[in-house]
């Protein structure tokens, strides 16, 4: 064999070695976790409430999680899927789009413990709203809000010229063509962008630590709906840890027993739910494509 | 057939123009969406910096103190030299940085190049996946596997390895990795189809086409990339304070432990005052972090207008 | 309609023929002999048109009145502007960000680019039909059913009246009329699907049609029941037909105008006449080189 050949096969082995450690890699780490697990993970541990001397549950932390999701979602998507409307649809070359592509720049850029500094001074202290699942999940949207415009904007651009072009030609306004042929085409890439985002904020801690807080209500009673009540699981006024916050607490704060069981079946639930949010991303984008491409 | 159906039309072509249509309320309500960034980034930069510069005037603390290598904040005279977390900072991202870059533009080359079908398949949502993994995850693993391993099996007399500079950036690493990737990846997959049948064609290997073609042909895109895995690094916080040890001084050996930026104001902002000058220290690193993320965004934008083939 | 044993494809230009002598070129006749226009309104009335890109012209003083109810073929080299002044028709040349638009185009007595008038009128009265099919991912009758409905028009009832009457214009009533509800428009082959287009741009209700090239993304049995569509619609319509196929434009069109490249690169009308006149007795000799193959 010519020398340049042995390379070739060199290099071939390389390349598939470092594939298959990486992915090896991964799958170590949700095997770890999920077997570390296997034994405290149960319906009964994502619901109960903590303990200071049992092993205790995560059940309201678990709740401050999808609370906090939600809440941030529901100020990101409709904010973020209209900007992006603009930044797919109307925005030129000018020089306040141009602005706006800057200035979704340098929001990803800051690192998410600074966002977390800005959500203290603003929201939590400025704004009086101190420790609160509203001061983080206003923190989360500030983070989160480039993210949702950006993957909206690649939704719309991603449709065809020729669907606007067939839609103008029939005499519609702009706002006609976005509305009944782009908006419709563009949903499954949007939708998936919903499901990309809302992992990324369901595993996010730097942010909340100084913004939603260290501490959280120990119990939480369904029935008591009034918000204004710092112990009802529906009131954002009160602090509210998540579980991402809660490792790195028990990670910091280290005290009892089963400081390492909670935290690797925290952890655990973490990754499984990263892989669900991944499955539904990526499921939901391919049923939807099918359906609004037709039979082609 | 019966009498044709028809549409109300107006009778000029000028329309009966509404005010609505006037005034183009989608495009308002769009714009006023999509400006709301603007407003959030002059925000981010007045609270910062306003934040970040009471320690000159409120606590009166001399910039000389503050970029010394002395952190004492609670000595009399109270040291506020931030220096060994801006080199801790920088120490932890260069070495991750390192470290990361033949792993994954590696990765990226073989799900570009090499991998048949069936292994990009898994490849890709592995990717996806590993990029979701959140921080804190990456952090409570390396304390409870990676630091325990690196103390028994690399440790030896007079050298020991535990939570370290090491340890940290070789959890950073596998962060940036799937960012790293990619990234490059895309530049890769985008060099065109005609230039690699047009070495294979002169008789190169795939590895030489590769080596001489897209690789360079590819170079901007994976610098680019490449910076943006280091400004991810420079920005991350728990994972970074969960195995490095903590310890306010200047780095001077991979196996030392040392803070960063991020990973100090992680530990102390819950412990200080507001109106304090260690509170306002505080501040100012995180001043100094949003300096350092403008920067890069910045060399990236340079970066990008650069064209490495026609 | 068009039977098989009348008609008579053009033949091509024998090479051997001394290049003074013009050589003829047969044109399919239909059973109604070979037609004329006379004594027709204008519908169209185009008064030194240039169009320029940026700072290049794109096209040069184009003057000619459009006849009503015929069928005008634009004929010429590839590149001399003919889609481009056909899409000024329309206004849809406003799409292009560099486009610039000088001159007068009147449609029934008012200049289409006037100050103050609106693109999207003139959409509804000037239609489109492009060169590869564009059907919206909807059911036929929400193709159909699109432009009017945008216009405001929401009764059902009128509603299915439209798409009725459009579909059977455009002659694809009879293949679709059991489904067409519910049927994708994307499922139907690319002739059909063509001639959905055109009933889509019928329901408009628009006084001229234009064609880009209608039936160059078409096999050949979907082209001759495109040009048979095209030959029903011009009782009602004004159709202007853009085509690089000289056959096509002498079976099919009554007026014809041919352009071509300046040597300043921009496009000009050399010639505009009767079909007939210009393929067989041609003005001036460049539509006579190229109507005789010798070059485009």
């Amino acid at each position: 064999m010519t020398r340049s050949l042995v390379w070739d096969r060199v290099a071939t082995g390389v390349f598939w070695a470092i594939g298959v450690f990486v992915v090896l890699v991964l799958g170590a780490i949700i095997l770890h976790f999920l077997l570390a697990s296997i034994g405290t993970l149960s319906l009964d541990f994502l619901t109960s409430d903590p303990s200071r001397t049992e092993l205790g549950g995560v059940g309201p932390i678990l709740w401050n999680s999808f609370y906090i999701l939600v809440l941030t979602m529901l100020i990101t998507v409709p904010l973020g899927t209209i900007g992006g409307i603009y930044m797919a649809e109307y925005a030129g070359d000018g020089r306040i789009p141009n602005l706006i592509r800057l200035s979704q720049e340098l929001i990803s850029s800051v690192p998410s413990i600074v966002v977390g500094l800005f959500g203290l001074a603003l929201f939590v202290t400025a704004l009086g709203w101190s420790f609160s699942a509203l001061s983080g999940a206003m923190a989360l949207t500030v983070f989160n809000l480039p993210l949702m415009m950006r993957l909206s904007e690649q939704a719309m651009r991603a449709v065809p010229q020729d669907e606007r072009d067939a839609s103008l030609a029939l005499g519609s306004t702009k706002w006609q063509t976005v509305r009944h042929v782009v908006l419709p085409l563009a949903v499954p890439g949007i939708i998936t962008g919903i499901i990309l985002t809302a992992g990324r904020i369901f595993g996010e801690a730097a942010a909340l630590i100084f913004t939603a807080g260290l501490s959280t209500p120990m119990h939480y009673d369904f029935t008591n709906f009034d918000l204004t009540d710092p112990q009802s699981p529906w009131s954002p006024f009160h602090p509210a840890t998540t579980l991402s916050v809660y490792i790195w607490k028990l990670n910091s704060e280290g005290l009892g027993n089963y400081v390492r069981q909670i935290a690797d079946t925290s952890a655990a639930i973490l990754v499984i739910a990263v892989l669900l949010f991944n499955l539904g991303a990526r499921t939901l984008g391919s049923v939807l494509h099918r359906r609004t491409t037709g039979s082609r | 057939m019966a009498v044709a159906a028809t549409t109300p039309r107006s009778s000029t072509l000028r329309g009966s123009e509404s005010m609505a249509q006037r005034l183009d309320l989608p495009r308002r309500i769009t714009f006023l969406a999509a400006a709301v960034v603007i407003l959030l980034v002059l925000l981010l930069l007045t609270f910062i910096t306003w934040n970040g510069v009471q320690i000159f005037f409120h606590s009166n603390v001399p910039l000389s103190n503050i970029l010394s290598t002395d952190w004492a904040p609670s000595d009399s005279p109270a040291q506020f030299g931030i220096f060994p977390f801006i080199a801790g900072t920088l120490g932890v991202m260069a070495l991750a940085a390192v470290i990361s870059t033949p792993l994954s533009v590696g990765l990226a080359i073989f799900m570009a190049e090499i991998a048949p079908g069936w292994a990009k398949n898994i490849a890709q949502p592995a990717m996806e996946v590993f990029v979701g993994i959140p921080s804190v995850v990456w952090g409570w693993l390396g304390i409870t596997i990676l630091v325990p391993w690196l103390r028994q099996n690399l440790s030896w007399a007079g050298f020991h390895l535990g939570f370290s500079w090491f340890a940290g950036s070789l959890v950073l690493s596998l962060m940036i990795l799937p960012t790293i990737t990619s990234i490059s990846y895309d530049v890769i997959a985008t060099v065109p189809r005609d230039m690699r049948t047009g070495s294979l064609a002169l008789g190169s290997t795939r590895w030489q086409t590769i080596r001489h073609v897209v690789l360079p042909a590819a170079t901007t895109g994976i610098v680019t990339a490449i910076v943006l895995g280091m400004m991810r690094a420079a920005g991350e916080a728990l994972a970074v304070q969960m195995v490095i040890g903590n310890r306010p001084v200047m780095p001077t050996g991979l196996t030392d432990p040392l803070t960063t930026l991020t990973s100090q104001i992680t530990l102390d902002m819950g412990n200080t005052v507001a109106g304090e000058a260690w509170n306002e220290a505080l501040w100012t690193m995180g001043l100094v972090l949003l300096i350092i993320s403008f920067a890069f965004v910045a060399f990236v934008r340079r970066l990008s207008r650069k064209k490495s083939y026609a | 309609m068009t039977t098989e044993e009348n008609v008579s494809i053009a033949e091509p230009p024998t090479t051997q023929v001394a290049p003074a002598t013009p050589v003829a070129i047969r044109v399919a006749v239909r059973p109604e002999g070979a037609e004329q226009v006379v004594d027709n309104e204008v519908r169209i009335k185009v008064e030194d048109l240039n169009i320029y890109y940026g700072a290049r012209r794109a096209v040069r003083g184009v003057t000619m009145d459009i006849a009503a109810n015929a069928v005008t073929a634009f004929i010429g080299p590839s590149g001399c502007g003919k889609s481009t002044i056909l899409r000024c028709f329309d206004r849809m040349n406003d799409l292009i960000p560099d486009a610039r638009v000088e001159g007068k185009i009147v449609l029934n007595g008012e200049d289409i680019y006037a100050p103050g008038v609106l693109p999207v009128e003139v959409r509804r009265r000037v239609g489109l039909v492009f060169q590869r099919p564009n059907p919206f991912p909807m059911t036929i009758y929400d193709n159909v059913a699109y432009g009017p409905r945008r216009h405001g028009q929401s009764d059902k009832k009128a509603l299915d009246q439209i798409v009725e009457n459009s579909l059977r214009r455009a002659a694809l009533w009879e293949e679709v009329k059991d489904d067409f509800r519910k049927k994708s428009g994307l499922a139907l082959s690319g002739g059909q699907q063509q001639r959905m287009c055109i009933a889509r741009t019928l329901a408009t209700e628009p006084d001229v049609i234009l064609m880009d090239e209608p039936a160059s993304a078409l096999d050949p049995i979907s082209t001759l029941k495109i040009e048979d569509l095209i030959h029903e619609l011009r009782q009602r319509y004004t159709i202007v037909i853009v085509t690089h196929n000289m056959q096509q434009a002498s079976r099919v069109s009554q007026m014809t105008a041919f352009f071509t490249l300046g040597e300043d690169r921009a496009g000009y009308l050399v010639e505009y006449d009767q079909t007939a006149q210009i393929f067989t007795n041609p003005k001036q000799q460049l539509t006579e080189d190229y109507v005789s193959g010798r070059f485009g």
